[in-house]
């Protein structure tokens, strides 16, 4: 099913852009914060920001980024007719690109967290919070991906699903953690180390997320499928 | 040989129809699909290509829908007229990414066989960002037909393209045609169909106009009534006499000028003269007042 030309593409399309640098400014900033407090305070200052701010925060917002550029601008201008217009299977374009996707997501974002999370000390934590964050790129990269294949707004749309859904309805209403990407992960996380929240339960988190992984990256090839050439409007 | 087959198509976007029950047929050799701006050639060449689903009929090749088939690109090849955003490649690796995408055995060997076909081979090595229109038009085709494609679908292939580019690119689809392929491309303009194309199929307004090869086309355009403005010494006293001949039809008399509609151009053409000078009159201005093309295709579709 993979590739490896879709994948190449994609890599170049992620690796070519600006918006590359926007990618890699989150984790060096996430880790220069960490470090910063880590320094300067004394308790777990430090540790406060890596679940609260680069977990909730700079993951998805990478996932965003990653997910956006290996398939939004090709669908926004039309020109994923040159790779739709071949014998190739829509599911393993989908999937080919999720995995670039994925990947940056896993290196920019998840990988990042676990090393803001070392600076702050104790490697239990850090290593379940590396589980919970891959967990949760991976589902974030998979929804993203399939948020990109239908709507010239993905980006807006992932944003409003992050900010508005999981950070500030989530806050609000405890019950939202049942479906939020951020809390399954926390909750894996969890299981893992009891310093982290635990909103959930655990068999629902592990399932949910596996489910809107598979259903996102088969919504993405099932639209791809029926994409649709339209004029120059 | 194949051939591509529209039965009954229609496709309408909420309440605008853009094509509107077309059926035709196009075989081998090259057709031009010939309309003005916004008769729904780009919709058209979309569904022929499974970019879009017909909203009522049938678009098939050799039997086989296009639309949702992901096989039916072994035997298509796509130009679509928009533009590559792959300036980061170099032509060769463009093309090379098309030949890998289609799983040849000999992909590399593909590549540049077809870059030699579309006199690609120097500039290939270039990114795409540094090559002209004609350029990126070849590069375009190079990676449609790598796969040696039994169809070649072409959206509006010579826009912007510079008159000498455009005449190595007629000769390569002429070529292409001859070798047997389905070659259809699209067009606005009358002369470029004419001079590539030898079926021509005609849409106006989303409706399938007229077929026929280019002489018949030719035939109905420039039979068909046409409107002439003219000025001249004694307006009134041509107009009679005018109105007498065989060729003409109806004439009026328009402020300072006189409005005269012709049935029969060639004879029309002929006599004017002669007539003007055994009247006495002398002609200031001759020109004809709808030469547009969109009112030969508004005639086309009246008729």
């Amino acid at each position: 099913m993979i590739n490896s030309t879709i994948a190449k593409l994609a890599l170049q399309a992620l690796l070519g852009r600006r918006r590359f640098y926007l990618l890699l400014a989150f984790p060096v900033l996430l880790i220069g914060l960490v470090g910063l407090v880590t320094a300067l305070t004394d308790g777990d200052a430090a540790w406060e920001i890596v679940p609260g701010l680069g977990y909730t925060l700079v993951l998805p917002l990478v996932a965003i980024l990653a997910s956006s550029s290996v398939l939004g601008p090709e669908v926004d201008d039309g020109s994923i007719v040159y790779l739709l217009s071949k014998p190739v299977s829509r599911y393993g374009i989908a999937i080919s690109k999720w995995l670039v996707a994925l990947g940056a997501t896993l290196v920019a974002g998840s990988l990042p967290i676990f090393v803001a999370a070392l600076i702050t000390g104790d490697s239990a934590r850090a290593v379940a919070l590396l589980v919970g964050a891959a967990v949760a790129g991976t589902t974030y990269s998979a929804l993203f991906l399939a948020i990109s294949a239908v709507t010239r707004h993905a980006v807006i749309a992932s944003l409003m699903f992050v900010l508005i859904w999981e950070s500030l309805l989530g806050n609000l209403f405890t019950g939202i953690a049942w479906l939020s990407i951020s809390q399954w992960g926390v909750r894996i996380a969890h299981a893992l180390s009891d310093e982290l929240p635990d909103p959930a339960n655990l068999p629902w988190a592990i399932g949910a997320s596996a489910v809107v992984t598979v259903v996102g990256v088969w919504f993405a090839g099932d639209r791809l499928r029926s994409f649709s050439l339209r004029g120059e409007d | 040989m194949s051939n591509l087959v529209l039965d009954s198509a229609s496709r309408w976007f909420g309440n605008v129809v853009a094509v509107n029950d077309v059926s035709l047929t196009i075989g081998p050799g090259v057709t031009g699909l010939l309309g003005p701006n916004g008769a729904g050639k780009t919709t058209l060449m979309a569904m022929m290509a499974g970019f879009l689903a017909p909203s009522a009929g049938h678009v098939t090749l050799d039997g086989q829908p296009v639309w949702r088939n992901t096989e039916i690109y072994r035997q298509i090849g796509l130009v679509p007229e928009r533009e590559l955003s792959f300036g980061y490649l170099t032509g060769r690796q463009f093309v090379r990414a098309n030949a890998d995408l289609h799983r040849l055995p000999d992909a590399a060997e593909a590549t540049e066989r077809v870059l030699a076909t579309v006199d690609m081979v120097e500039p290939a090595s270039r990114r795409l960002d540094t090559y002209s229109k004609g350029m990126r038009q070849r590069v375009k085709i190079a990676a449609a037909l790598v796969h040696q494609p039994s169809v070649l679908l072409l959206d509006e292939p010579f826009n912007g393209v510079d008159p000498r580019q455009r005449m190595v690119l007629m000769d390569l689809l002429r070529r292409l045609g001859d070798e047997g392929r389905t070659v259809l491309f699209s067009s606005h303009i009358l002369e470029e169909v004419e001079r590539l194309a030898r079926h021509i199929e005609v849409v106006v307004s989303g409706r399938h106009a007229a077929s026929g090869d280019f002489g018949a086309i030719r035939r109905l355009m420039t039979d068909r009534p046409v409107r002439y403005a003219i000025q001249s010494s004694d307006n009134r006293a041509l107009g009679a006499a005018l109105m007498a001949r065989e060729s003409v039809r109806a004439v009026s008399l328009r402020g300072d000028h006189l409005d005269v509609q012709v049935g029969d151009l060639g004879s029309f053409a002929v006599e004017l003269p002669g007539l003007a000078r055994q009247h006495d009159v002398t002609l200031f201005e001759l020109s004809p007042s709808d030469e547009s093309l969109e009112s030969v295709f508004a005639y086309l579709v009246a008729r």
